[in-house]
């Protein structure tokens, strides 16, 4: 290597590092900005990418809409690729820019138990919608944390009304075994405390069968299946996990309407491939199911999609993974409008004054319907000890090419049981991280 | 012209044994050092801190250890991921557990832990060498995945599995801002880069080349193979273990066994062999590329597209990001297949003939 | 009884795939010295390409016979595979020769991200299927002998042919065409082998195609079962253990000790899994291994190593 080639690659190595230095906010932002999250690539990117589309999609509505009270949003992908680090890279890397981040929300267990400890730090609000940390529910400790309509522990709590419901009452499910199929990380153990509670309390079985990362050697789990016959099976996956355990269970026959998925084992590229064979097989809705007929999916269609402007494919636009992705960044919108309110109409919101707007979100039917939202969810209120804001499930189900609301009725998670393992894990929390959680008085500030 | 050792006698052994003989080499590196201890926590804005300083000198850490066993002993391991991991678990139940046990301690006892697990995995070296002990040492890595996901008392019950420290100290200093934390890993891996400089050194280090070069031969003029390789695995695995405890407590603050996954192991290795196998500074350059390299494809690409106006979307960044990388480390081992530090002597024997290279 | 005869009958055909994987790093590395981390991404990348063309192929030439399609995109994911093969050749290996084993690993693993983002930039990122027929319901044998039957499944059972079937070939190959001897002539002595005239380059590009073909089939098979996806890759982790416990040499190795691996991954995972906690199977393959290791050091079937000094 001669001096040459040598001062140009010193040189090309200058010109990548200036490209490092983050580029400076400017003194005032004049517009609201969205750090996201995403991974497009990766093991689970076939999971990652809709929701990501839906999540931008809805900003470039808001934009189409005219902003949040005429303040316009600006957004920026970074690619985690679902790994930790990465995504605690991505965190440093947006957070400070264009005037600082209003929200972020990592759709990873991991990378949220890593932005835990810094958004306190840092005083930007996190949603978790539908993920997270479950304990996170109790404002009082996890001032920052938000995890927006529902935690795996209202999942798993939810799961056993509906199998309690088909076996005819809380009573016949003395004795029953379930087998918990779960990813073996953070994600797949988080409903574990909440089964054995429930199993204690009306004397199930439950059986724990976790698969490795990423999830596609599950011939053993199954094997195990068939041996021990358990009643009911609960899916705890992501990814190609999802798919995986349903090839297997049609391939050792076990009987996929005896399964049962969380919400992230209840969407398109989950059953999609395996079609006729998950037949049947039901999953948690975070609410919401596939949406290709609500207002504010044809809103994005003709607004965004129309001009040419659309994020992914058009197809995909209403399916389960982009409406989760698009109600995520809904909540976080909202935050920010809720914050506008006490904070001043049309001004850019600070991380700070958004955790104000989200702790004190109120979204009615009337205001949901307005924004197109009918039939989606269901009203959503937060406080500064709840933010979760609503712990209403429903059940869908894949018939085969598409999924379907099998029962019209709303599962709600028993609140009474489930509050005291929130308070107790998180006063553990609390207790490790020697943090005083805050008092109503403080609250109301 | 000034890269000249000319008029600079060596009277003493002492003299002629340090670890720079050179005058300028010795002014470069405290000159480095300085800088280091003193200009970058002064300039350097918070991201690089967090993002791209920090993980570099904890991986910098990890990979001498790494490359003690692997360039300096010659036992090739894909298990690095799973001592750091034992380090960090170690050290944090070191730390929870004995209240009141300083943080120093902790991390330093986690990497004791590492280096006894070290050598319990070590013991397949004595029969296995090559690409074979490369797997074989998977096993420690995928054990270790499996033990700490599965047996709560190492996580101290914690639901998830997920763990977290915090109100970290050392004799009064607060360690939460990243200036602290820089600081602290930065004399961290000074000591221990000296630690393993010098003891490369001695007779310990010669024993390892000797087992490295050649085993049998090794054996031939008394030097226990058993001895030489496994202290090699507890010196590597104590270094790796104790970067392991830096990365859970200082760079993460909270983590689960993921963060030091099978890919951890794979970059470790990359480092070594990048940078240079055998040498120290290797170890540094090797960790400087391989968590630099990523970041800057990754926010220098769009960069460049712009430039061209073209809009890359994100899969299409990080594809090409892939891309770049492994194209990048395949041209690195062809063009200098004992790695940068090979690079970095070229370069330092050039400079003492320059301007009058004939 | 019946149960554990089924548990015993699913490890032996996930040991048949286990076995296609390794037999891609044994092929390479007997011809080349070269242990080739690179074999997941070439499954996946091959996977990927089935898939994306038998998909394609319909629309484009709008052919209806889905059997035609299958045929059409598995030849031409061969082609690829070929291209790759003498890309890796011309590119990389020409210039590696004779470093340490190491080195060779570590390109190998940049051959593998390069592969991985060429594959998934070309042919995009979502779940693929391949469609070739498999019957996916299982079948019960043997109902009067065992309670509830004897479950067998039928795509593992045919996945298990097909590999039985290419190692049978590869034999064939190997043994009685004059490139496979030239083939065997090269893993013996690179040198004695150059010296006779036959051509070193071309026996590497050989080689790697035909570890290629190996991985077109491995991933059409596992494509087939799970979906074409990136974590086809990690398939790559579970051939690992079998090579180093067959030995790195051998073609019989890579076979017995796929199924050793298969049986007992599957057995400790059912029978010892739910004592400790479960999810143990990947490691104790790697223990397994480990411990034949301690016997054999150069794996059960590999060839020798002498130390001189």
């Amino acid at each position: 290597m001669n001096i040459r080639k040598l001062a140009l690659s010193a040189s090309l190595c200058t010109l990548a590092l200036t490209s490092l230095a983050p580029t400076q906010a400017s003194a005032a932002a004049k517009d609201q900005y969205f750090p996201v999250l995403v991974y497009r690539t990766g093991a689970y990117a076939a999971n990652g990418a809709p929701w990501a589309n839906g999540y931008i999609d809805y900003l470039k509505l808001v934009n189409a809409r005219g902003g949040i009270n005429g303040v316009k949003i600006i957004f920026e992908e970074c690619e985690t690729g679902y790994a930790t680090d990465r995504g605690v890279e991505c965190y440093e890397r947006l957070k400070g820019k264009n005037g600082g981040a209003t929200v972020f929300q990592p759709l990873s267990t991991g990378v949220t138990f890593a932005l835990t400890e810094k958004a306190p730090v840092d005083k930007i609000p996190l949603i978790t919608a539908g993920y997270g940390r479950s304990e996170s529910q109790n404002g009082a400790v996890f001032t920052w944390n938000f995890p927006l309509l529902g935690t795996y522990w209202v999942g798993a709590d939810v799961a056993i009304q509906y199998f309690a419901k088909k076996l005819g009452g809380v009573a016949n499910l003395k004795g029953k075994k379930i087998a918990l199929v779960y990813h073996d990380s953070p994600y797949g153990k988080e409903p574990i405390p909440v089964l054995e509670e429930l199993g204690k309390k009306y004397g199930f079985d439950v059986q724990l069968l976790p698969v490795a990362h990423p999830g596609v050697e599950q011939k053993a789990t199954w094997l195990q299946i068939r041996q021990h016959r358990p009643d009911y099976v609960l899916l705890w996956g992501w990814g190609v996990m999802n798919s995986t355990a349903l090839r297997e269970a049609q391939s050792t026959g076990y009987p996929r309407d005896k399964m049962m998925g969380i919400w992230w084992a209840g969407a398109e590229p989950d059953v999609k491939d395996v079609a006729e064979g998950a037949k049947g097989y039901s999953a948690l809705a975070l609410q919401h199911g596939a949406e290709p007929d609500a207002k504010v999916v044809k809103d994005i269609l003709s607004m965004v999609y129309a001009k040419g402007q659309g994020t992914g494919s058009k197809e995909e636009v209403g399916q389960v993974l982009y409406m989760r992705g698009l109600l995520s960044s809904m909540l976080g919108v909202e935050g920010v409008r809720k914050a506008q309110e006490r904070f001043g109409k049309g001004k850019v919101m600070t991380g700070e004054q958004v955790r104000w707007g989200l702790e004190n979100l109120n979204l009615d039917q009337k205001t949901l319907d307005a924004m197109g939202f009918a039939g989606v969810m269901r009203p959503v209120q937060t406080s500064c000890l709840d933010h979760m804001g609503s712990s209403w499930v429903r059940i869908e189900t894949w018939n085969g090419n598409k999924w379907e609301f099998s029962t019209p009725d709303w599962y709600q998670a028993d609140e009474k049981f489930l509050r005291p393992m929130v308070m107790l894990a998180s006063g553990k929390y609390a207790e490790e991280k020697k943090l005083k959680p805050r008092t109503p008085e403080e609250c109301k500030l | 012209m000034l890269y000249r050792e000319n008029g600079q006698f060596k009277t003493t052994y002492a003299a002629d044994q340090q670890i720079f003989p050179i005058a300028q080499d010795r002014w470069t590196i405290l000159g480095i050092l300085l800088i280091a201890f003193i200009a970058i926590p002064l300039l350097v804005d918070e991201y690089l801190f967090r993002a791209i300083l920090i993980p570099f000198l904890i991986l910098s850490l990890a990979a001498i250890g790494v490359n003690i066993l692997v360039g300096y002993c010659g036992q090739i391991t894909l298990g690095a991921g799973a001592f750091m991991a034992v380090g960090a678990y170690a050290a944090y139940n070191f730390h929870i557990r004995i209240e009141g046990l300083p943080l120093l301690v902790s991390i330093l006892l986690g990497g004791l832990t590492s280096a006894l697990v070290g050598i319990v995995f070590g013991i397949p070296s004595l029969r296995v060498r090559g690409l074979y002990l490369a797997v074989a040492t998977l096993a420690a890595q995928f054990f270790t995945d499996w033990v700490f996901l599965r047996i709560p008392w190492f996580t101290d019950n914690s639901s998830s599995g997920s763990v977290s420290v915090s109100n970290l100290q050392v004799m009064g200093w607060q360690i939460d801002n990243p200036v602290s934390k820089y600081l602290f890993c930065l004399i961290f891996l000074t000591i221990f880069a000296l630690l393993a400089k010098n003891m490369t050194r001695c007779a310990i280090g010669r024993q390892w080349m000797a087992i490295r070069d050649m085993d049998v031969a090794a054996e031939v003029i008394g030097i226990r193979p058993l001895f030489a390789k496994l202290s090699a695995f507890a010196v590597s695995s104590f270094f790796v273990g104790t970067a392991g405890a830096l990365w859970g407590f200082i760079h993460l603050a909270s983590w689960e066994p993921a963060a030091f996954s099978v890919d951890r192991s794979f970059q470790l290795l990359f480092m070594v062999i990048i940078g240079g196998l055998g040498t120290i500074m290797g170890s540094l350059f090797g960790a400087a590329f391989i968590v630099v390299l990523p970041i800057v494809l990754n926010q220098f690409l769009p960069a460049l597209g712009g430039v061209f106006g073209i809009k890359i979307s994100t899969a299409g960044v990080s594809h090409a990001e892939l891309i770049i990388f492994g194209g990048l480390i395949v041209f690195f081992l062809i063009k200098e297949p004992h790695g940068i530090a090979r690079l970095w002597s070229t370069g330092k024997e050039k400079l003492r003939l320059w301007p009058f290279p004939h | 009884m019946g149960f554990f005869l089924e548990t015993l009958i699913g490890g032996l055909m996930a040991g048949m795939l286990y076995s296609l994987v390794a037999l891609g790093f044994v092929l390479i590395y007997k011809a080349s010295g070269v242990f080739n981390f690179a074999q997941g991404s070439m499954v996946l990348f091959a996977a990927l390409a089935m898939a994306r063309f038998a998909e394609w192929l319909p629309h484009w030439l709008g052919l209806d016979s889905l059997w035609l399609a299958n045929t059409i995109a598995f030849v031409i994911a061969g082609a690829l595979m070929f291209v790759v093969a003498w890309l890796i050749e011309r590119l990389v290996l020409r210039y590696l020769v004779n470093q340490e084993g190491a080195t060779l690993l570590m390109a190998t693993l940049g051959i593998a991200y390069v592969l991985e983002g060429i594959g998934t930039s070309l042919f995009g990122n979502n779940i693929y299927s391949i469609d070739v027929g498999m019957p996916k319901e299982p079948v019960f044998i043997l109902d009067g002998l065992f309670e509830g039957g004897l479950l067998i499944n039928k795509e593992d059972f045919i996945a298990a042919l097909i590999a039985a079937l290419l190692v049978g070939l590869l034999a064939l190959f190997f043994q009685k065409t004059t490139t496979g001897r030239a083939l065997r002539a090269v893993a013996d002595d690179h040198q004695a082998a150059q010296s006779i005239g036959i051509p070193l380059n071309r026996i590497w590009v050989i080689i790697w195609f035909v570890a290629g073909l190996v991985a077109l089939v491995a991933g059409v098979i596992w494509g087939s079962k799970l979906g074409v996806q990136f974590s086809l890759v990690t398939v790559a982790l579970r051939g690992l253990p079998v090579v180093i416990l067959g030995g790195l040499t051998s073609i019989p190795g890579a076979i017995i000790g796929g199924l050793i691996i298969g049986v007992g991954e599957k057995l400790s995972e059912v029978y010892l899994g739910p004592m400790i906690g479960g999810g143990i199977e990947i490691w104790f393959a790697y223990q397994l291994a480990l411990v034949f290791l301690l016997f054999r050091p150069q794996g059960l079937f590999g060839e020798k190593i002498i130390d001189r000094v």
